[in-house]
């Protein structure tokens, strides 16, 4: 039973953690790819970005002397969240806008948005120095709860922390949220038509204009919520989600790019794949150590990984999806 | 872009004068941060500066005149510096004492064994296996190849680290490493451009971004052949070095400079042999075949071009320039850490400069390389003098002095990096020296 705990400790809950962030970015980098058909590099600095707001205003209300029972970093999410779209609209105004007024190729824009990438990092740092910060405001802590497995025989608890519970929740109002919004709102049908044919849907008279913004609003708030989620879970740092920005476009390609439920399902497949190639699967099989003969021992570590490669995991697969399947999981649109 | 440009003098519409006016603008850069920052310090930036034209020289080759997205440089230039340790770095008696050849000869056996089975496997078709089973017994060869090279690698990697710490070199001269460099670059160019040429740009892009970040965690962790993070040096030098003309009696300032001096020497020559060819490359029938299939690859293809073949050939040479600047770049700092490298400092900066020079034209090339580097090395003390007049002035506000200032200043560059190449794109998206079509 206790191995059965380990592993639901080891790799359910962090691979649905690190699912949910990487879901919530590349939902994001997805929608972008769909409406405006470029690959926006800089969606992981808008995440940081997201969570740096998130931590302004965090300790602000601290400041205030106003607490709450929740992390404040949570509790002021919707106000980071409207923030992060504004700014995101006002990136797209004054970077991309210009460039697809003058009919560049995404290859350019491409270019552009690592260009807004390096603003951004440079700012975060110049700003925040480069140091790890808490996301708790003072007096705050982690709180984990211990669910006690005695009942079914197990020696030790299933841990979760408030924040990964909180994430989940989040995680799934969202989806469904966005689920509802794309298939059922005029907007979303027409963000649909757009991500399927542009001119199309422009000569059908769909404001495109209209959904290119609402798009920058729906991947800045998303943008937002996954860099605060990150930053609630591990620390909060500058190059928090450049780091992973680099899985979420592989999440976002495995699914499909330009797919919103590809992204979700790529998500947490490369999450999953991540925390299932460094696990130590010696933990779960140490039972068979009983079964085996004499002189044949399981080795101390047989994970198929070793834990240094893990990001690497992630690129294997996006190589392999691309060879065996470029348009992903979903059949996704192209360039 | 017209409107802008009918504008201004005549000189600057010729792309000749403009070129040279450019230039010689720069060489008055260079003379200023010269004499701010002393002789040593500009041959440091020099030096460095011409190893990054070579770089972007090489991504010319792709971009300019092929079109080909490569994120990938970061790795090359780690695998030039890996290569060059390898070759040029003193001899490690106590790995050639120990069993570690040994052992090292049973992982390359159990790799050979492995790509065997792998290419066996694909062969199964000939006795009738085909379709998915095929490829599910292609999996499992891949699957079984990969445990029994981790049976070999993983105990002979913690002996080596553990007896003698890592490989070694093998003490041969350092300009032979460089060109190891380019070879290793060489070959693993040709099998990324394989896996990955046929994709679109996009894909292309995000592709070897992430092949460059497996390199790196590659060359980052293989603590036995490259020493990891515990970094190497002193690296060897093909010129002599500081302390060496030190001993010959010279004083220690005159040392860094005359060192430095024929280091530069070695590399601007290397640079102009490279120039020279990539140049005449340009203007003959290859350039020309090349910029067919960039300006439209089907076109190209049904005139007979072979597309991917030509791309790979053009993938090839880019990253030959790479490595050999990698490992230009890695030998003149005297120490390989792999932590060292970064997106920012090693990929993206390099497009910068293509993008800023003008992709496409050599000449504007070499001139973004050397202007990016310099705005990269001066946006530092430039910044630190910023922050530090700011800073008397929100003492004198009662603010209080603003905190680490030092490693602020250092990310200013980031930032500034990120304004040019947005400005560029916005204003100059052909680049300082653009690409001359004669169309005639």
């Amino acid at each position: 039973m206790d191995e059965l705990i380990f592993f639901i400790n080891r790799v359910l809950i962090s691979g649905t953690v690190l699912g949910s962030i990487y879901a919530l970015g590349a939902i994001g980098v997805t929608l972008i790819f769909g409406i405006l058909r470029f690959a926006h590099f800089a969606h992981g600095d808008m995440m940081t970005m997201g969570a740096f707001i998130a931590f302004l205003l965090a300790a602000a209300l601290a400041a205030m002397g106003i607490t709450f029972p929740l992390p404040m970093a949570f509790v002021v999410l919707p106000v980071a969240m409207v923030i992060t779209a504004i700014l995101a609209l006002g990136i797209d105004k004054g970077f991309y806008a210009p460039l697809r007024a003058r009919g560049a190729k995404p290859v350019t824009l491409l270019i552009a948005s690592i260009g807004v990438t390096l603003m951004i990092q440079g700012l975060v740092r110049l700003i925040f120095g480069s140091g790890t910060r808490q996301m708790y405001v003072p007096g705050e802590s982690k709180d984990i709860f211990r669910i006690d497995m005695s009942w079914a025989g197990g020696s030790r608890p299933i841990n979760i922390t408030e924040p990964q519970l909180i994430m989940f929740v989040v995680t799934a109002i969202i989806v469904i949220a966005l689920h509802f919004f794309l298939t059922r709102s005029r907007l979303g049908k027409a963000m649909r038509a757009m991500a399927d044919n542009a001119d199309l849907a422009q000569v059908s008279g769909i404001n495109t204009a209209l959904v290119v913004r609402v798009t920058w609003v729906i991947a800045g708030a998303l943008a937002c919520v996954a860099g605060t989620m990150l930053a609630l879970d591990v620390a909060l740092m500058p190059d928090l989600a450049f780091n992973i920005v680099l899985p979420i476009f592989a999440a976002a390609i495995v699914g499909g790019l330009g797919h919103a439920y590809g992204a979700i399902v790529g998500g947490f497949l490369i999450a999953f794949a991540e925390t299932l190639a460094v696990f130590n699967w010696t933990a779960v099989l140490r039972p068979l150590n009983n079964i085996l003969p004499e002189g044949m021992e399981l080795p101390a570590n047989l994970s198929l990984v070793p834990t240094e490669y893990k990001l690497t995991v992630a690129f294997v697969i996006l190589v392999i999806t691309l060879l065996m399947r470029p348009t992903g999981i979903f059949k996704g649109a192209s360039t | 872009m017209s409107a802008a440009s009918n504008s201004v003098t005549k000189a600057w519409d010729n792309p000749v004068r403009r070129g040279i006016l450019l230039f010689v603008a720069m060489f008055f850069i260079v003379l200023a941060v010269g004499i701010i920052q002393g002789t040593a310090s500009i041959l440091l930036i020099l030096t460095q500066a011409t190893a990054f034209a070579l770089i972007a020289l090489g991504l010319n080759i792709q971009w300019g005149y092929g079109g080909l997205f490569n994120f990938a440089i970061m790795g090359f230039l780690m695998v030039g510096g890996a290569s060059t340790v390898f070759l040029s770095y003193p001899v490690n008696m106590a790995f050639w004492e120990s069993d570690g050849p040994m052992m090292l000869g049973r992982v390359l056996a159990a790799f050979a064994v492995a790509v065997a089975l792998v290419l066996l496997a694909r062969r199964v078709d000939r006795i009738g296996i085909t379709g998915k089973w095929r490829t599910a017994v292609v999996a499992l060869a891949w699957f079984v190849g990969y445990i029994i090279y981790r049976t070999q690698i993983d105990p002979a990697a913690a002996y080596i680290e553990s007896t003698a710490g890592f490989v070694g070199g093998l003490g041969l001269h350092p300009v032979l490493g460089w060109a190891f460099g380019g070879l290793v670059s060489a070959v693993i160019a040709f099998y990324i451009g394989k896996i990955s040429l046929g994709l679109r740009t996009d894909y292309l892009a995000i592709a070897t971004i992430g092949i460059s970040e497996i390199l790196r965690a590659l060359i980052k962790n293989m603590d036995w052949l490259t020493r990891g993070t515990m970094t190497v040096s002193p690296m060897p030098w093909p010129t002599p070095l500081p302390q060496q003309l030190q001993a010959a009696g010279f004083s220690i300032p005159d040392s860094f400079v005359y060192a430095r001096v024929m280091f530069l020497v070695l590399s601007v020559v290397i640079l102009i042999g490279a120039f020279f060819l990539v140049q005449r490359a340009y203007g003959g029938p290859w350039g020309r075949m090349m910029r067919a299939i960039r300006d439209n690859h089907i076109a190209a293809g049904s005139m007979g071009k072979d597309v991917t073949g030509r791309q790979l050939e053009l993938f090839i040479f880019g990253s030959i320039l790479m490595g050999i600047g990698g490992a230009m770049l890695a030998t003149f700092t005297q120490i390989f850490d792999p932590s060292g490298y970064q997106p920012i400092n090693h990929t993206f900066m390099v497009w910068v400069m293509v993008i800023v020079g003008g992709a496409g034209n050599n000449w504007g090339v070499v001139l973004g390389a050397f202007l990016i580097y310099i705005v990269w090395i001066i946006s530092d003390p430039l910044a630190q003098m910023i922050f530090l007049n700011l800073s008397v002035i929100t003492e004198q506000l009662g603010w209080g002095a603003i905190p680490e200032i030092d490693s602020r200043a250092l990310q200013m560059r980031v930032f500034v990096l990120g304004v040019v190449i947005t400005i560029a794109l916005r204003y100059a998206p052909k680049g300082l020296i653009p690409e001359t079509v004669k169309s005639s």
